[in-house]
């Protein structure tokens, strides 16, 4: 095993000559910044965001800890602590967003055939393949079990029929994992499987969905008799249900994520906007009610906060804290948003036009945004069920 | 400092569960309501604490504390905290032995550290004035007269005050109430001449005094820290008491919460066990997820404490605000959830409830700790 140190020296002098200036903290604001997601039909307004991306994915580093033979960083986690630590102190950007790493990869790995591995981890972490995912249906968002999206055995194929709701990109997106019914809908968690489909077969089409929050990045995914070989079945068949399950787990760790900052809403500041808007005396948020509802809603952040380092001081055990995350990552989230566009006051609920500024009309549309972070993966009320149920043991 | 106890910290922990339990079950604290006990506390019990070390917990090693720091009280109150376990172990093994042991003079040191150790003294923190919290109302006088100092004034709501042999009170030398410069902190023997202690009853059935003093004389050597600083010495002391109750209440709200679990697993109306309500169940996981909170910024405060972080006012204030707001919850819920039985006095709930109250006041309510967290932080 090879010595920490060197590997901290090694790891540092990589990032040093590999990780392209527009990359790193200190990057001259005028180079446009890419949302790089990958896939077949990235486009990239800054060249460095393709050549980052290439070279991270060569060496597995978008999955450190994946083994090598998947493509992966094959890192041990003392090893991973380092390669943070290294990019972090050089303010080196996440080269790839991905719900394939987020979300695929994980079950992949617990769940996929040899064969299953060795085709799809590669191409998820270089960032070849852009996935996304086919969950809910019309009839089918809570009640996810229920699904009637219709996969039947044609001897060599599956031909599948039907309609997936709120698939985030799919208008982008080269491939699907999709829950779909293989068996009966009685009992119905024991007729699902879960399948890969490309979207580039014939018959799949998709729409995008308009929000109240304006543009979306969520689509409508339609499957109009489209055939998909029978080596893209995840696991048995009619188990689907158990790998459905262990991937929200994961899709809600990373929408809990939201609340902490990251994602939606980061980079505005309640109490510096309360001070803009409302005013500000002896260093005081002059409204005393607006000063004291803040406050309360600081004390509860801070507190979940620390709740997230004491998951993650624990080891992150317990699948079950992760709805408690989901939870309040998420409700916190729409607190905030709420607090602040009522700081805002008049302007907090600008929709358009040159009389408000770019901030305000984009606080109003991520307000309204927040309002389905409680809904997607999973609702609150779908979180509290599980509490109570998985964690307290209350009855059924 | 990653938030998790140390082998040290699970095993006070553990034997503070253990002799909780055992000795200390909610059952003696009904039993010392209903005697005729002026103190409210068992002196027996108390020996047995003392026994055990816990008086020493913040007391340095050369007086033969363990020092094992505020995380190592805490786990100790949280335990106690699940059975209402009545005791001077706040007033003196966190308030009494923090303060001596952290602004005592050498000579303080030897004359008070050993007596807290062995059980021979219980001691009480005297701040208050009013109805409410607030250091900075301080207009209890301490006026020069020749080498001596002359006390006149009057605290309410000293912590086992009833009880306590030695006093620290906070004192006005100077300045105007409302300030928290001018203030100096004494030592005295509580049975000093001019003293007058009036036992309160309050609802959470704990002993608590009114103390009156007349003309009450001190010297030089009874100031504790220095003089004219008492303001920012009080405020040290009283962090690690806020954390320290903190850490109780949410002993207090783990076990108000673990009763109603096992009630709606239990209970059965309509022909069905009460729990399979979703109109409780989630109610219930909100409650759980308010005590995972709770642990966290306990935890956090703890280790600030411990660690003498610069965030540990702020780090105080939360812990004591989330702490306070979540007992609240739970109390309130759990009585809600029992139906009838919870507000009968034959069932134990009801001390919880009584006991959050008046622990939500003490040094400072949520609504006292939220205005301070924001006045710290700049809000």
């Amino acid at each position: 095993m090879q010595n920490l140190e060197e590997f901290r020296k090694e790891v540092k002098e990589w990032l040093d000559k590999n990780c392209p200036p527009s990359m790193r903290s200190g990057a001259d604001p005028s180079i446009p910044v890419d949302e790089v997601w990958g896939g077949r039909n990235a486009v990239y307004k800054n060249p460095e965001s393709k050549i980052w991306l290439d070279r991270m994915g060569e060496k597995g580093w978008t999955m450190p800890t994946v083994p090598k033979e998947y493509g992966g960083g094959g890192l041990n986690a003392e090893q991973l602590t380092i390669l943070n630590q290294e990019m972090f102190a050089i303010g080196a950007k996440q080269p790839l967003l991905s719900f394939g790493i987020w979300m695929l990869a994980p079950v992949l790995l617990e769940y996929g055939s040899e064969e299953q591995k060795k085709e799809h981890l590669p191409k998820i972490i270089k960032g070849e393949i852009r996935w996304c995912q086919g969950y809910s249906e019309p009839g089918s968002g809570s009640d996810l079990a229920s699904l009637s999206t219709k996969a039947e055995d044609n001897g060599n194929h599956f031909l599948v029929n039907g309609q997936k709701v709120w698939t985030s990109y799919a208008d982008k997106a080269d491939w699907i994992f999709a829950l779909v019914r293989t068996g009966p809908k009685e009992p119905k968690h024991d007729g699902i499987s879960f399948l890969l489909i490309d979207m580039a077969t014939a018959g799949v089409s998709t729409k995008p969905i308009t929000l109240i929050s304006g543009k979306s990045p969520f689509c409508e995914t339609f499957f109009d008799d489209v055939k998909v070989p029978k080596e893209n079945l995840i696991g048995q068949l009619n188990a689907g249900w158990a790998i459905a399950k262990a991937l929200l787990q994961h899709e809600r760790a990373f929408i809990s994520s939201f609340g902490l900052g990251s994602g939606m809403g980061s980079g505005r500041d309640l109490v510096s906007i309360a001070k803009k808007y409302i005013g500000e005396e002896n260093g005081k948020i002059s409204n005393g009610f607006y000063r004291s509802q803040i406050a309360s809603h600081k004390i509860k952040e801070h507190a979940f906060g620390l709740t997230f380092k004491r998951a993650r001081d624990e080891g992150g055990k317990a699948s079950a804290t992760a709805s408690m995350f989901k939870l309040y990552g998420t409700e916190h989230n729409k607190k905030r948003h709420e607090l602040m566009i009522a700081a805002t006051g008049i302007n907090g609920v600008a929709w358009d036009g040159d009389e408000f500024d770019k901030e305000e009309k984009n606080l109003t549309r991520a307000w309204l945004r927040t309002k389905g972070n409680s809904i997607e993966g999973g609702t609150s009320e779908v979180q509290l069920n599980v509490i109570s149920k998985r964690v307290l043991g209350l009855p059924s | 400092m990653k938030l998790i106890l140390t082998e040290e910290q699970e095993f006070l922990r553990d034997t503070a569960k253990n002799f909780a339990q055992e000795r200390t079950p909610v059952a003696h604290f009904r039993a010392l309501r209903d005697s005729n006990d002026q103190n409210l506390w068992d002196k027996d019990i108390w020996q047995e604490m003392v026994n055990l070390g816990w008086s020493g917990i913040l007391i340095p090693e050369e007086f033969g504390g363990s020092n094992f720091g505020v995380a190592g009280i805490s786990v100790i109150l949280q335990e106690c905290g699940k059975t209402l376990t009545p005791s001077p172990l706040f007033s003196t093994g966190v308030l009494g032995a923090y303060a001596i042991s952290n602004f005592g003079t050498q000579e303080q040191k030897e004359q008070y550290l050993p007596k807290i150790l062995n059980g021979k003294i219980t001691t009480a923190l005297a701040v208050d004035e009013s109805s409410h919290h607030d250091p900075s109302k301080t207009s209890l006088t301490a006026e020069k007269k020749d080498d001596k100092y002359i006390l006149n004034g009057k605290k309410t709501f000293v912590i086992d005050g009833a009880s306590a042999d030695v006093l620290i009170v906070l004192t006005r030398t100077s300045g105007n109430s409302d300030e928290l410069t001018g203030l100096t902190l004494f030592i005295i023997d509580s049975n000093a001449d001019g003293i007058d202690k009036t036992k309160l009853d309050m609802a959470d059935s704990r002993n608590y005094a009114n103390i009156n003093f007349n003309d009450v004389k001190c010297s030089n050597q009874d100031i504790l820290g220095a003089l004219e600083s008492g303001g920012e010495t009080v405020e040290s002391i009283l962090d690690i008491g806020r954390i320290a109750i903190s850490a109780e209440m949410l002993g207090n709200a783990e076990s108000a919460f673990e009763t109603t679990i096992e009630y709606l697993k239990q209970r059965k109306q309509f022909g069905v066990l009460i729990g399979t309500f979703q109109a409780l169940q989630h109610r219930a996981a909100a409650m759980f997820c308010e005590i995972e909170l709770t642990k966290s910024a306990v935890m956090a405060a703890v280790h600030g404490a411990d660690e003498r972080s610069n965030e540990l006012q702020r780090l105080s204030s939360l812990a004591k605000t989330v702490a306070g707001e979540t007992l609240h919850l739970v109390s309130n819920e759990a009585i809600q959830m029992h139906g009838g039985i919870g507000v009968t006095d034959e069932y134990d709930l009801g001390f919880f409830i009584k006991r959050s109250r008046v622990a939500e006041q003490i040094f400072g309510s949520s609504t006292y700790h939220t205005e301070r967290y924001a006045n710290l932080s700049g809000f």
